[in-house]
């Protein structure tokens, strides 16, 4: 009997408190007219960067063609006259990315990163194939002053060896002079 | 002249007014039924902290003119497995014995089918005991185990509910000293049966909320469990038959509730503006919805043999005991004045 009791008390005060639920404020956040907060580091639709000089971040290493799961990301290496390397084209199949980031973390330039949009729906499924004009922007994301060929030993037309940053000048093995 | 006048008899006329009344009802009890889909998701969202369709149309009002077009334009289709006949009937019978029993119910003084029906009560029990014939050949000719599992669960649950909702209104049929259910609501003029029959009440309550099938007690359609229970196979409008017979049900069951219990149409002035009583009896009527809603919005789902146990070791004791005070309370009363 005081069982019996005991959950009559304990319906009719789970009925009570759902009720006094109508007058919380209520969780949904009304999509389209308010816009949720997306911290920066959200997965979103992927960029391809440019270093602070504006040139191409992208050395067309194929890291993430590699490192992607779905093998979403296709590019072919081309060498401008001074000694880039950039990619001739570079696609995105959005329609097969994840969203899993894996490219961001295997690129050694920072080019390629993803930003917190997702508002990328389309009717057409083709238009869901990004190419380099769709892709890349003109700035240096979230790695604002890092330039690849300024900190790398490689040499190019306009910074021969040993003149990038933190670089020393290369040692001549022929002298024994300091 | 005379001829054209001779053909509107009094009866004639009695008979048209009659089917237009009870046309209007049918009319409104299905669109109310189809409404409450959106009332009650609106409800439970509310309950749950969040918004439930708020798109289509002006507060997602039309929601529901949505999802009809859906489930009208769906494919109707029925599995080569099942017993076509019985398949096809199961939901005609959910609909016709959930619609059937509103006949009885006086929405407003002087307005409803036959709400002078000498056997009122007797009727409705009648029906709803009719109404697991629907759960249990839709179960059964489904020819699929969730399906059969649905079925057997409504059986067993109605034979364990109907004993004593049947019990449960003997109190105000004593009471009243009649089964007809503007009577009924007669009876209650200075007091609203829900105090003297507070148990009958409880009783009928428990027992209304299991005959359609709805939380806590809708074992027969756990989703969690049986996917759809007894009508997993039906699809498109049978399977919104289904549906919206579990709505008419609500409905019904809380204007009975309304009717048996709070007094029906009575209130405030409904004696002088008779539109004013189907104002109360609307009120009243969706209190209870609203409590069947907050009821699935906070109630856990009991386990099968709980369920049965509570009909059979509580609810009939109960309402026996219910049935047997009244008795000896209006005997005695009786006894007295003469």
């Amino acid at each position: 009997m005081f069982d019996t009791l005991k959950a009559i008390y304990s319906n009719l005060r789970s009925m009570v408190m759902i009720f006094s639920h109508a007058t919380r404020k209520r969780d949904t956040i009304l999509y389209p007219e308010v816009k949720p907060y997306l911290p920066p580091r959200y997965r979103g639709r992927i960029v391809l960067t440019r270093d602070p000089d504006g040139q191409e971040r992208c050395v067309a290493c194929n890291l993430c063609a590699v490192a992607c799961p779905v093998a979403c990301i296709s590019l072919q290496k081309t060498q401008a006259e001074d000694g880039r390397w950039y990619p001739e084209f570079f696609r995105i199949n959005f329609s097969r990315c994840i969203f899993c980031g894996l490219c961001e973390e295997a690129c050694p330039t920072s080019a390629i990163q993803l930003t917190p949009d997702f508002e990328m729906g389309e009717y057409d499924r083709q238009n869901l194939v990004y190419e380099k004009e769709h892709l890349l922007i003109n700035g240096t994301g979230k790695v604002p002053d890092y330039n690849f060929y300024r900190v790398a030993g490689l040499a190019i037309a306009g910074k021969p060896i040993g003149t990038a940053a933190h670089e020393a000048r290369p040692v001549d093995v022929k002298t024994l002079l300091p | 002249m005379t001829e054209s006048t001779s053909l509107w008899t009094p009866e004639l006329i009695a008979v048209v007014m009659a089917a237009v009344k009870a046309i209007v009802l049918l009319l409104g009890l299905v669109i109310v039924a189809a409404m409450l889909i959106w009332v009650e998701r609106r409800l439970l969202a509310l309950w749950q902290d969040r918004y439930g369709p708020n798109r289509v149309g002006p507060f997602g009002l039309l929601q529901v003119s949505a999802d009809m077009i859906k489930i009208f334009f769906k494919e109707d289709w029925v599995p080569p497995f099942v017993d076509k006949p019985v398949f096809l009937l199961a939901p005609a019978v959910a609909m016709i014995t959930a619609m059937l029993a509103f006949l009885l119910v006086p929405v407003a003084p002087g307005w409803g089918v036959a709400p002078d029906l000498n056997i009122g009560v007797l009727l409705f029990l009648a029906l709803a005991s009719l109404e697991v014939y629907a759960a249990m050949l839709g179960g059964w000719s489904s020819n699929s185990k969730y399906a059969l599992l649905g079925g057997l669960r409504a059986t067993a649950q109605m034979l364990s509910y109907e004993v004593f909702m049947g019990i449960a209104l003997m109190g105000v049929v004593i009471q009243a000293g009649s089964f007809q259910l503007d009577h009924i609501v007669a009876a209650q003029r200075h007091l609203w049966f829900i105090i003297p029959q507070f148990f009958g009440f409880c009783m009928f309550s428990l027992a209304a909320i299991a005959t359609t099938h709805r939380f806590p007690f809708d074992l027969p359609e756990a989703e969690q469990e049986l996917t759809a229970g007894y009508h997993t196979e039906y699809s498109g409008m049978k399977f919104g038959m289904f549906f919206v017979a579990e709505y008419v049900g609500v409905v019904l069951v809380s204007a009975l509730l309304t009717t048996l219990f709070l007094g029906g149409w009575q209130g405030p002035f409904a004696d002088r503006l008779p539109w004013l009583g189907f104002v109360w009896f609307a009120l009243k009527t969706f209190f209870f919805v609203m409590i069947f809603i907050l009821l699935r919005g906070a109630l856990p789902r009991p386990r099968y043999d709980q369920m049965m146990a509570l009909g059979w070791k509580f609810c009939l004791p109960l309402s026996l005991a219910n049935v047997l005070v009244t008795a000896a309370a209006v005997l005695a009363n009786t006894a007295g004045t003469v």
